[in-house]
């Protein structure tokens, strides 16, 4: 028993996978808005490379400011997506639960957009602590919507928290992309996971342009790389969330795994659509999207989950 | 190193220090990042901060002002970092070689690992810079 979880944690679902398929996912992204360009794109492993680039170079700490926050910042949020897709994952494939449900899993994730807030004040650069305040801001407007269609598919399994429980009962009476609030939800949180990854048109956490990759300024070498590696994880994590939720996860039989990754890739694709095609919004337009709107449809949804549609 | 080396040579991101150019060079510098020449097909990429550099572009004469500022910034950029100079005027001061407020080479502030020049140099020829960089990586 002991030994499947270190299997679980370090190998399949974990660490090495989530790794490994985030920085090719990575890749996609990269390729896919390089087409968008009308541009060639990067050649496959340039993930890869740019990673062990960055592991090899020379790490700068910074002379002023909490120094020990500044460098477990980015270790303590790698082992927190770790974990979280660990979670998902087994859900996932293996139908058990690990100890964990589905408000764990809100918790865990929001750990990372934490940490980013903790690691870019810790510096005492300006912009990085500009990049720390935008990204409170954005986790105050997107984590309510998200919470909120979090609990749509809570309701329609009958108020079982387990993720085991979801997938199972999705099995039984077919996804809930099906319904109505089930897509409603769907979409939002759709929007939201854009949010939560800072992607365009919502990267104004790290806005190149004006402040400069915002809370990773001051990182280098090392620390940098499990900051963009974080990045790219989350390109799994947050659609296996959503496929996990909403659309009926992953059946072991037949064409199952087909349709799992064709699931999976529509997903990313239309992340990357929605990213490639929307100018960055400011922060006062993305609280007001997210409270006006977002947040008033995902509670709409869930009245609609409550009345069985 | 040969290893490591080579996955430098594969993703170099690039820094852009602008040391009191004409502006021109600049200019051929963003030509060079549009998706006409698309250099991210050699993984090269133009970051914002230089503690994300691996290369350094520096146009322009550096002079008595901003001087200091590069040699801060090169100092800033974690190492191994390499520094291009795009165009004439590092190279040798080009029509800024007898102003009054240009303290000399661009040499003496920071070291200057390659030289592409021209005035402005066109994008195919930091191409060609940056491919023979490379090539010195790969050894
Ligand atoms: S090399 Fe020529 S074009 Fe480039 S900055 Fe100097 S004077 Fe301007």
């Amino acid at each position: 028993m002991k030994i499947d979880y270190i299997f679980y944690l370090l190998i399949f679902p974990g660490l090495l996978f989530i790794s490994i398929l985030g920085l090719l996912i990575g890749w996609v992204d990269r390729k896919v808005s390089a087409r968008f360009q009308f541009r060639v794109g990067p050649p496959v492993f340039q993930n890869f490379n740019d990673f062990f680039k960055l592991l090899g170079k020379e790490t700068i700490l910074i002379k002023e400011g909490v120094i020990t926050i500044f460098i477990i910042a980015p270790f303590i949020a790698f082992a927190m997506i770790v974990l979280v897709s660990s979670i998902i994952g087994i859900s996932l494939f293996y139908s058990t639960s690990f100890g964990g449900d589905l408000i764990v899993v809100m918790y865990l994730l929001m750990i990372n957009s934490v940490m980013i807030i903790l690691g870019g004040s810790s510096t005492g650069n300006v912009y990085s602590s500009l990049g720390a305040g935008r990204e409170i801001k954005l986790l105050l407007a997107d984590e309510l919507a998200f919470i909120l269609i979090c609990l749509v598919p809570i309701i329609k399994s009958g108020f079982q928290l387990q993720l085991d429980g979801i997938v199972s009962s999705q099995i039984q009476y077919g996804s809930y992309i099906g319904s109505i609030s089930g897509f409603i939800s769907f979409v939002i949180g759709l929007l939201c996971i854009q949010a939560k990854m800072a992607l365009p048109p919502f990267h104004i956490p790290e806005a190149e342009t004006e402040i400069v990759e915002g809370p990773f300024m001051e990182y280098s070498g090392t620390l940098l790389a499990f900051w963009k590696l974080n990045g790219f994880m989350l390109y799994v994590t947050f659609p296996f969330l959503l496929i996990l939720l909403f659309w009926g996860g992953f059946n072991p039989e037949g064409p199952g795994i087909i349709w799992f990754i064709l699931k999976y890739l529509l997903i990313v694709l239309l992340i990357i659509v929605i990213k490639n095609t929307n100018p960055r919004i400011r922060i006062d337009t993305a609280l007001n999207f997210f409270w006006k709107y977002a947040s008033v449809i995902a509670l709409v949804a869930v009245v609609l989950a409550v009345f069985g549609y | 190193m040969g290893w490591y080396n080579k996955r430098l040579s594969k993703s170099i991101w690039v820094f852009h220090v602008s040391a009191s150019p004409c502006n021109n060079c600049d200019i051929e510098i963003l030509d060079l990042l549009t998706p006409r020449y698309d250099v991210e097909r050699f993984g090269i990429k133009l970051v914002g901060s230089v503690r994300h550099a691996d290369v350094l572009l520096v146009s322009g004469v550096a002079n008595n002002k901003v001087a200091p500022k590069v040699k801060y910034l090169y100092e800033q950029a974690p190492k191994p970092c390499f520094v291009v100079g795009v165009g004439t005027c590092p190279a040798s001061g080009c029509c800024f070689k007898k102003s009054y407020n240009v303290p000399g080479k661009v040499e003496e502030t920071i070291p200057i690992n390659l030289y592409i020049p021209g005035c402005p140099p066109k994008p195919e020829a930091m191409i060609e810079g940056v491919v023979k960089l490379v090539e010195v990586l790969n050894g």
